[in-house]
């Protein structure tokens, strides 16, 4: 009886998400097409320039060729050199500093949650300022150059390795701990014998990633006059030197190859 | 009796090569500090400044609020109209790239497409298009557009090529036109992450729709870059302020879009959460 009256009601409609869901997701479509709508109509774009960009490129890349190879050796390889040096140094400060950052921030490190939430506040501000805002406030206060460049990169990447690092930390196995803990060894040798090697691939192949992000951001420093390669795109960009700009824009493309090809070996190799 | 005599083990064997590598990285830090001329002296000359700057920064100084509005409103525009344009140009040439999918002759060009809009910072690209289409806010979407496009590009072809090849076949075996295998075939396995590399870049977009203005690519930079070379530095640090807060707003509306497609949230779980997880799902993304 039953079987019949279900056969013979028309079939229930089955659907994957609730109507709240479906509600959800609408109210971020329709955000997602208003906002696109209202910034299409209000942006000021002027449409004669955009008619004029196919003829200003070729103009562009007619300028640029033939590439100024010549310059190289005059300012360019030191300024690339200054480059790296500001990528690695600022990593290596990084480290350093987001070592302690990130333990603060592990909860099952440091069971106090108040200086957990200090430490993601750190973490959190490092990375909402971008490293050319970071780069304009240490030219501010040392002065143009590589040293505030390297601040700049550094001070951008300790929230970027604290909280991948103490993320790490949190995802400890308590096993060995644990068993460290009931032998009574002491806090440092919990950390150097039970999370370090835990955690230590995790962090070497964090700093390689934050390296190879360094090195492109660093590229760009110079804009603000905080040192490395950027410099020197600045000056030849202010003088019109498009040759030298072409010749600039190349070796900041193989030095960032370089810097994946290296990245990629060394985590092959070493971790 | 033989084993008890043997010497046990040390559990924790100390290799000579962690020692070589950190003397190595001494000594390179000593050499890249004596090459950039970074000394100690120079850095307590710039703590000795480091006062007076910030002194100077403080307190912000709100009062040109209506150029400040003005210029975050276009980082935002940049923002939303470079990750629309990027996504949407994104989608088929990260398509194209994915090796499951295509023949080789059609994954090598896209594969270079998106190395090629990844290679530079976005800053360096909206320098090419300041010169191509002039000072202002389009300079900034054309660049930012690059930028998702290679960032999109490259992990949407990663997550397809990551897909089961069971769903596929399945489809296919019906018949299925190539439209179908992908509408029903591999979307459906790539929209979460999909979802999450959309936010993500929108984010990322903000973030860089503040600083393409140095280069005079439109948007807040260049109210920021001017007010810092007439060292204006209590205007500077509103304007900071004001970017920070913009950037932690899109960060918490990327959380909030995150929670409705990838945990199905509904709109009621975000007050009954309260604001915290939101915050904490935020603070996930870099």
């Amino acid at each position: 009886m039953a079987h019949a009256l279900a056969a013979s009601s028309p079939p229930q409609a089955w659907h994957r998400f609730t109507p709240g869901q479906r509600l959800a997701r609408f109210v971020v479509y329709l955000a997602i097409v208003t906002a696109i709508v209202v910034s299409a109509q209000s942006v000021e774009v002027i449409p004669e320039f955009l008619a004029d960009a196919p003829e200003q490129m070729a103009d562009l890349f007619a300028r640029m060729w033939p590439v100024d190879w010549a310059h190289y050796q005059g300012s360019v390889h030191s300024a690339l050199l200054e480059t790296i040096h500001i990528a690695s140094l600022g990593t290596l400060l990084a480290l350093v500093l987001a070592l302690p950052v990130g333990v603060l921030a592990a909860h099952n490190l440091v069971p106090f949650t108040p200086l957990n939430l200090f430490a993601k506040l750190i973490l959190v501000s490092s990375r909402s300022v971008n490293s050319l805002v970071w780069a304009l406030l240490f030219v501010g206060i040392f002065g143009p150059g590589a040293l505030a460049g390297t601040l700049a990169i550094a001070f951008r990447s300790i929230g970027f390795v604290g909280k991948l690092f103490g993320e790490a930390l949190e995802e400890a196995q308590p096993g060995p701990i644990e068993a460290l803990t009931a032998a009574g060894a002491p806090w440092m040798s919990r950390m150097t014998f039970g999370y370090w090697p835990q955690v230590r691939p995790a962090f070497w192949s964090i700093a390689l990633f934050r390296w190879d992000i360094n090195v492109r951001e660093s590229a760009v420093l110079g804009l603000v006059g905080a040192g490395g390669i950027g410099m020197a795109l600045d000056a030849a960009l202010n003088l019109f030197q498009w040759n030298r700009v072409a010749l600039i824009l190349v070796s900041i493309v193989v030095i960032v190859i370089v810097a994946e090809v290296v990245v990629t070996q060394v985590r092959k190799r070493v971790i | 009796m033989a084993m008890s005599a043997a010497p046990p083990a040390d559990p924790f064997p100390r290799s000579v090569w962690p020692k070589v590598a950190g003397v190595l990285l001494a000594v390179y830090v000593v050499y890249a500090c004596a090459q950039m001329e970074i000394s100690w002296e120079r850095v307590e000359i710039g703590l000795h400044n480091a006062a007076h700057f910030f002194s100077r920064l403080f307190p912000p100084n709100f009062s040109r609020w209506e150029l400040l509005v003005k210029g975050l409103l276009e980082s935002l525009q940049i923002a939303v109209l470079a990750s629309a344009l990027g996504i949407v140009l994104a989608l088929p040439i990260g398509l194209a790239a994915a090796r499951n999918l295509m023949p080789a002759w059609v994954t090598w060009p896209a594969r270079v497409v998106i190395v090629m809009a990844r290679s530079f910072h976005p800053v360096i690209v909206a320098i090419l298009f300041v010169k191509a289409v002039g000072f202002g806010a389009l300079a900034g979407i054309l660049a930012l557009t690059v930028a998702s496009i290679g960032f999109i590009g490259k992990l949407f072809t990663e997550a397809i090529e990551e897909i089961s090849d069971k769903q596929v076949e399945a489809v296919r075996a019906t018949g299925a036109p190539f439209a179908s295998v992908l509408w029903f075939g591999v979307l459906p396995q790539v929209f979460s992450r999909f979802i999450g590399f959309a936010t993500y870049q929108l984010d990322s977009n903000l973030r860089n729709s503040t600083m393409v203005g140095i280069v005079g690519a439109g948007g807040v930079g260049g109210t920021l870059f001017a007010a810092f070379q007439r060292f204006d530095y209590d205007y500077v640090c509103a304007i900071l302020i004001s970017i920070i807060a913009l950037i932690m707003l899109g960060e918490l509306l990327a959380s909030a879009v995150r929670a409705i497609f990838i945990d199905n949230a509904t709109l009621p779980d975000f007050f009954r959460r309260g604001s915290t997880r939101g915050i904490e799902t935020a603070v996930a993304d870099d």
